[in-house]
């Protein structure tokens, strides 16, 4: 599993900022982000290199911030591993809550983060992997 | 007292005052109005409510001797407002209304289970204030040894308190705190005392403290209710058993009105509580608007007083909102916030107007250790204060949640409050 950070933040300039800034400080890397926006607030997810020390960081200056267990999945750069992977997921009645992807122009590697609704229900790890797709913890990740 | 014959005094007694008031140019016109020409039109009780209403503004406008009702020789004793608000408020006593208030003390005193055997020290101001020279008297009546220390000097405070062994205060809750939090400093515990009581009052302030100064002590602490225009403390007090406060019904009668129309509400309703004092005839007050919100009840209390009972008071008048017509209080809306742990205590109140309709926003603050990272649970947070607020106070609000911390921090309750509605 990989750790995703979750901030709750109000929708107004410079409420980004505030967070970067703090990674920033504390020599902090981001991997990926995206905002869910829901009118007068957002939560902003991240994944970044130390996300349990930059939860504490964060959450010592007063954010409301969570870390969630996400599955860092990796596969090739071509057309239908996503149809794949999410035909893996239906077989075993698996609902993806929130999901965010991106491709690595260097090595031609596609990278999506999934959040599941029901993550203890199936051993998903272990479907995933079958149909040939990659896990990724915290640390392989960031050795990518 | 059976209710019966405890109404039958009120009535007489009313009709006394009626009378002082009639001596006052201005209830003569304020009763003439009402259609009240003599104390004979008040027949029952039920007529009480013929006669209008009187407020703070009242006072104000008959400063200084607009309602006095006895020649100037007769009174025995002023006391007044500070006058910070504006025009002080003046009351003026004769030597039996001094009595009378007394008596009214020394049962409140007697009621919390104190007797000739506690000495008394009484933390609160003297002077024009009521409630430093009001209790002493009391207490002096009931036949406790009184120590009139007034207000501040800690040091000396406390050393007095180990000297002569005192068992009683009359304090405000939080000179009280103060208090305990430098006992250490003169080298006490609380166990090095004997303190057995506390009477509270002159400031608002939670249960919760109360509580807390109980167990900080190990003392008994007990509730009050008094405002200088009805003498002064001792309207209500608690008795021993600490289930809110009896009303002294034959010193004054407590009505709880809606203060919007100012129609009667029934036991058990929250409302403005309205006071007409029965025992002071050097200065009338007829129905007199406390603008102090809280219920009356009657069920009869362990200690056999059949003294109806007053609730804490919960809340001014002053803060009241009226928001598409229904009457909310500031205090509704943060007892629901609250109830709710996945919000901080910290809120702001926010009227617009969205058309012709009011719009009423309730901005909180999440409460990060409670927070989850799932948006469907924020939403669900936000129905679930909304359904409070509607099951409580019967309006639509819309619920925005904030950062931790980000709402302005205001000591007082009325600043909690952004009404823009005027504005637009």
């Amino acid at each position: 599993m990989a750790h995703q950070l979750t901030i709750f933040l109000e929708n107004r300039p410079g409420r980004i900022q505030s967070i970067s800034k703090v990674l920033e400080q504390n020599n902090m890397n981001i991997w990926a982000f995206t905002v869910q926006d829901r009118g007068e607030f957002g939560l902003i997810k991240m994944m970044v290199d130390k996300p349990k020390q930059a939860q504490l960081v964060l959450s010592d200056l007063g954010f409301a911030c969570a870390i969630k267990d996400v599955l860092a999945v990796i596969a090739p750069d071509s057309p239908g591993n996503l149809a794949k992977l999410t035909a893996a997921l239906v077989e075993k009645n698996v609902n993806i809550k929130d999901a965010y992807g991106f491709v690595s122009p260097t090595d031609r590697k596609g990278i999506c983060f999934l959040e599941f609704e029901n993550p203890d229900s199936v051993d998903l790890q272990k479907t995933i992997a079958e149909h040939g797709f990659t896990i990724l913890d915290d640390e392989q990740l960031y050795e990518l | 007292m059976d209710r019966k014959a405890l109404e039958q005094l009120q009535l007489e007694r009313l009709k006394h005052i009626v009378a002082q008031a009639m001596k006052t140019p201005f209830y003569q016109k304020r009763l003439s109005r009402a259609w009240i020409q003599s104390p004979e039109d008040i027949q029952s009780l039920d007529d009480l409510s013929k006669i209008p209403f009187s407020v703070k503004d009242d006072l104000r406008q008959s400063f200084p001797k607009g309602l006095l009702s006895v020649d100037m020789q007769d009174v025995v004793r002023i006391h007044s407002s500070s006058g910070t608000t504006g025009i002080p408020t003046v009351i003026y006593y004769t030597r039996e209304d001094m009595e009378s208030w007394t008596d009214i003390l020394a049962r409140s005193v007697f009621a919390t289970g104190c007797t000739s055997k506690d000495v008394f020290q009484n933390m609160m101001s003297y002077g024009l204030f009521t409630g430093g020279l009001g209790l002493h008297y009391g207490a002096e009546r009931v036949g406790m040894t009184v120590i009139p220390i007034g207000g501040g000097n800690t040091r000396r405070q406390i050393q007095v308190m180990k000297d002569f062994k005192t068992t009683a205060l009359h304090v405000t809750p939080s000179y009280l705190l103060h208090i305990h939090s430098v006992l250490g400093e003169y080298d006490t515990k609380p166990t090095d005392l004997f303190l057995k009581k506390a009477f509270l009052g002159a400031e608002p302030y939670s249960e919760n403290t109360r509580r807390k100064l109980e167990e900080l002590y190990g003392i008994d602490a007990y509730n009050s209710y008094g405002l200088s225009e009805m003498n002064g403390p001792g309207v209500a007090f608690e008795c021993i058993y600490k289930e809110d406060m009896h009303v002294w019904e034959d010193a004054y009668i407590l009505e709880i009105i809606d203060p919007a129309t100012g129609q009667p509400l029934p036991d058990g309703e929250t409302g403005e509580v309205v006071l007409t004092n029965l025992i002071r005839s050097a200065l009338p007050l007829l129905r007199y608007r406390t603008r102090d919100l809280a219920f009356v009840h009657g069920e009869a209390c362990k200690c056999g007083r059949t003294h109806r009972r007053l609730s804490r008071i919960q809340g001014r008048t002053d803060d009241m909102l009226i928001i598409n017509g229904v009457n909310v209080f500031p205090s509704q809306i943060e007892e629901v916030i609250m109830s709710i742990p996945e919000v901080g205590t910290n809120y702001q109140i926010y009227l617009t107007k969205s058309g012709s309709l009011d719009k009423l926003t309730v901005k909180v603050e999440i409460y990060s250790k409670m927070f989850t990272g799932d948006l469907s649970i924020l939403d669900a947070l936000k129905g679930k204060i909304r359904d409070k607020l509607r099951a409580s106070i019967t309006i639509n609000a819309h619920i925005e949640l904030h950062e931790p911390g980000a709402l302005p921090v205001f000591e007082g309750k009325a600043k909690r409050v952004v009404d823009e509605r005027e504005k637009l």
